[in-house]
């Protein structure tokens, strides 16, 4: 029956297909095409079905068709199906308005008519059916004839086919439709019988269901907090994110490792945590109270702060042979101020830094002492304060341990004081057991560490002893190097029978050079040259003064020269080979100390009882000081003591009220010796050696001689 | 009386400083010789300015830091003394 369809389909679908198909091959396209043409009219109700509908399909011939025979059958003739209209024109051209020129066009239209036939069939029950019907009576009977199927089956949808148009009216085409599908049921039918609704009177029926209303459900929940956290990640950030992190892991290693140990530690640990929570907070401010201090006093006195940088006396270029000193700072102490200055020491490491010690050289007015620290960073208040129960009468600073001080009391005591500590107390000190001295201790020094690495000092008291010291754990060991036995220094003179064996040492010094070689001054005015290894002999002794050596130093260049001072009002410059001075100046007031400076070898102060520094420097002036100042505000005070910084051109002085003062070297008191010629300048210990060694042999000449 | 306490006695009582104050991390002060409102004004701009000064020396280099701080105006100086948990601020009149 598909077959039968055929034309009518055909032409509506692809009208211009060439009427050269082949004879056998079509079915299954054409079958196709109804079956697409199905599927466009009437949804899906037979999508299913078309591959069994096709299957099902059964060949019928044609009572008319030819028979062939087989090789007739069997031959092929080709032809080519193409799409394209014979007939149409392909030159047909267009002015092109863009181009300016005519234009052949390329889409031609294909279509080409062939057969069009308007149909003259109508369903017996439409309208217009019935209205021809009620027109001509007689034509009633034939009608169903039409209308009903006949017997073959074939004929009928054939001329149905035939007649049926696409171009027809609607109601047509829905006619062919139906009829098709009832067609194809019926096939199917030969399967299982079904029974055929009438698909022109037939109703739809629906129902609807309940529907259950919507319902929306809500709930909010409390949002978790939110925070917002912004950084800046410096790179010193980070760099403190990995010291902690090292030091957390360092600190998990120690656990480890102690870790039986742990319960103890950590006792203890809360221990101290709770005395440092007790502690007021406002302690850990020390340090930078102390910084805040010091600047605070760089702005009070900062025109002494200029003055010590970079003051310079212009006057000096016009003085050959004079200078001056430019007072600096005071440093004072309201509880030390009954007290003399019994003793001074730079220290060596941070040289802003001195020492002061404080007692009394009145034999009657001994008591209290007091050791002080002052930086020339701060001169209104001490950095240290010791006080003591008996007057300092000297002190030394270990020259590389800074914070070991060495202290010798009027009492005859000894002790050590380690600034790290923060009591006030000594961390050694020598007793009547071990060994103290009997009188008081005029001088201590600090030696080079022992054998075993001990650090040790000498002392001198008036006991007449010459004491080493060693800090030895916790204890001082002390051992007699050298007693100062009159009868030692006596040999010439049939004199002092009667005296006790023992002299009274005042001072000290130590070679600077050779280890073993120290002076010793007397209360007698004498000097001894001693030597650590005799511990009862005497290498030399030189009379020296008439009252007690108050001061004997060693030159700093010079390995030769030494100089002594004494309450006779004399400084003397010796050549330790021979016996006597090689200078002698008088200062019209009794000597308390003297010093070498320490960037030449031929400069020396001197402070006076009656309140004078006293600069000399031989290079320049042999007989004369060059600078010849009273420094104190009262005219009975005394100066007890001077030092000079080991690199600022300043010294310090000391008085028996307890002041000490700095003061500056006008250029004319440090002036190198060539400096003036323009020539170049020749430094170092050699030339100070040099200088001093053409001095002396200026001297030596007549001396020897004679 | 601590030797701190001491210190910052002899630091008031010292020629031309007009006021002390130390103030915590966040620059709050604790103590002060000021008035309330001049004390919280100095520590917190003082504190932010120490903070930014800090953070130069440390980011030019890690293992340095800041010891120290000293503005010299018209006027005053002002010192600032940073310390890890505080901060000591000296208000000083050179001139005077």
């Amino acid at each position: 029956m598909p077959v039968l369809q055929k034309a009518g389909t055909v032409k509506s679908k692809q009208g211009s297909i060439s009427q050269s198909q082949p004879a056998k091959v079509p079915n299954a396209k054409l079958a196709k095409a109804t079956s697409k043409k199905k599927d466009e009219d009437d949804g899906t109700e037979m999508g299913d079905g078309t591959e069994e509908w096709m299957q099902g399909k059964t060949l019928i011939k044609p009572p008319d068709q030819l028979d062939l025979t087989e090789a007739e059958l069997k031959e092929e003739f080709t032809r080519i199906l193409t799409a394209n209209n014979p007939h149409a024109p392909q030159n047909i051209v267009r002015y092109s308005f863009k181009e300016r020129a005519y234009k052949p066009i390329s889409s031609v239209d294909q279509l080409a008519v062939h057969f069009v036939l308007e149909g003259n069939l109508l369903h017996q029950d439409s309208d217009e059916a019935r209205r021809q019907r009620a027109k001509q009576g007689m034509t009633e009977e034939k009608a169903p004839v039409v209308s009903t199927p006949t017997e073959t089956d074939e004929e009928k949808p054939e001329t149905s086919a035939a007649v049926e148009d696409p171009v027809e009216g609607e109601a047509e085409t829905e006619e062919g439709g139906p009829e098709e599908r009832a067609e194809s049921a019926e096939i199917k039918g030969g399967k299982h019988e079904q029974k055929l609704t009438n698909q022109f009177n037939f109703s739809e029926r629906a129902s609807q269901t309940l529907n259950n209303p919507l319902r929306q459900r809500e709930c909010q929940t409390e949002p978790p907090p939110r925070a917002n956290f912004s950084a800046t990640a410096n790179q010193w950030e980070i760099y403190d994110a990995y010291v902690e992190d090292l030091q957390k892991q360092e600190k998990n290693k120690e656990k480890q490792r102690a870790l039986p140990f742990k319960k103890e530690e950590d006792r203890g640990k809360k221990k101290t945590m709770q005395t440092e929570t007790q502690s007021d907070d406002i302690t850990k401010v020390a340090m930078v109270a102390k910084i805040i201090e010091r600047m605070v006093n760089q702005n009070t006195f900062d025109d002494i702060a200029q003055d010590f940088k970079y003051f310079e006396d212009a006057s000096d270029e016009f003085r050959e042979q004079e200078g001056t000193l430019l007072p600096l700072w005071k440093f004072q102490y309201d509880k030390a101020k009954r007290l003399a200055v019994t003793a001074l020491c730079w220290n060596q490491q941070y040289k802003d830094m001195f020492a002061v010690g404080l007692g009394s050289y009145d034999f009657t007015k001994q008591g209290r002492g007091m050791l002080l620290f002052y930086t020339l960073k701060n001169s209104t208040f001490p950095e240290f304060i010791f006080p003591t129960t008996s007057g300092v009468m000297c002190l030394d600073i270990h020259p590389s341990l800074s914070f070991l001080v060495a202290v010798g009391f009027y009492d005859g005591c000894v002790a050590v004081y380690n600034l790290k500590e923060e009591s006030p107390q000594p961390v050694y000190k020598s007793t009547a057991k071990s060994g103290k001295h009997t009188d008081p201790v005029w001088q201590v020094k600090w030696q080079k560490d022992d054998m075993d690495n001990n650090h040790n000092f000498f002392s001198v008291s008036s006991d007449g002893r010459v004491v080493s010291w060693t800090l030895v754990k916790n204890e001082l060991v002390f051992t007699d190097v050298i007693k100062l036995s009159i009868h030692g220094a006596v040999t010439e003179g049939p004199e002092g029978l009667q005296l006790p064996t023992m002299a009274c040492g005042t001072s000290f010094d130590f070679h600077k050079q050779t280890d073993y070689l120290f002076l010793v001054g007397t209360e007698e005015g004498k000097i001894h040259k001693c030597s650590k290894a005799y511990s009862s002999l005497f290498l030399e002794t030189y009379h020296a003064h008439n009252m007690a050596v108050d001061t004997v130093r060693w030159n700093h260049f010079h390995p030769k020269v030494f100089i002594s001072c004494s309450s006779d009002w004399t400084v003397k410059i010796w050549d330790h080979t021979i016996k006597t001075p090689m200078f002698t100046f008088d200062l019209n007031s009794a000597v308390g100390d003297v010093a070498w400076s320490p960037y030449s070898s031929t400069v020396f102060a001197a402070v006076t009882a009656d309140g004078k520094v006293h600069v000399f420097d031989l290079n320049i002036n042999k007989y004369e000081a060059l600078c010849q100042q009273p420094v104190v505000a009262k005219k009975k005070t005394k100066l007890t003591h001077i030092e000079f910084n080991p690199v600022y051109p300043i010294i310090i002085v000391g008085d028996d009220r307890g002041y000490v003062t700095s003061l500056k070297l006008s250029p004319n008191l440090r002036k190198k010796p060539k400096e003036k010629k323009g020539q170049e300048v020749p430094k170092g210990p050699e030339v100070e050696i040099a200088k001093m060694e053409k001095l002396l042999s200026l001297l030596r000449e007549p001396g020897s001689s004679s | 009386m601590s030797e701190v306490e001491e210190t910052l006695k002899r630091i008031q009582t010292h020629k031309g400083v007009i006021g002390t104050i130390v103030a915590n991390a966040e620059g709050i002060p604790i103590r002060t010789t000021l008035d309330n409102s001049t004390t919280v004004q100095y520590a917190g701009l003082l504190h932010q300015l120490t903070m930014k000064a800090r953070s130069t020396v440390r980011d030019i280099d890690p293992q340095n830091d800041l010891t120290f701080l000293r503005i010299r105006s018209k006027k005053h100086e002002i010192m600032v003394a940073p310390e890890k948990e505080y901060l000591l601020i000296v208000i000083q009149n050179p001139s005077e």
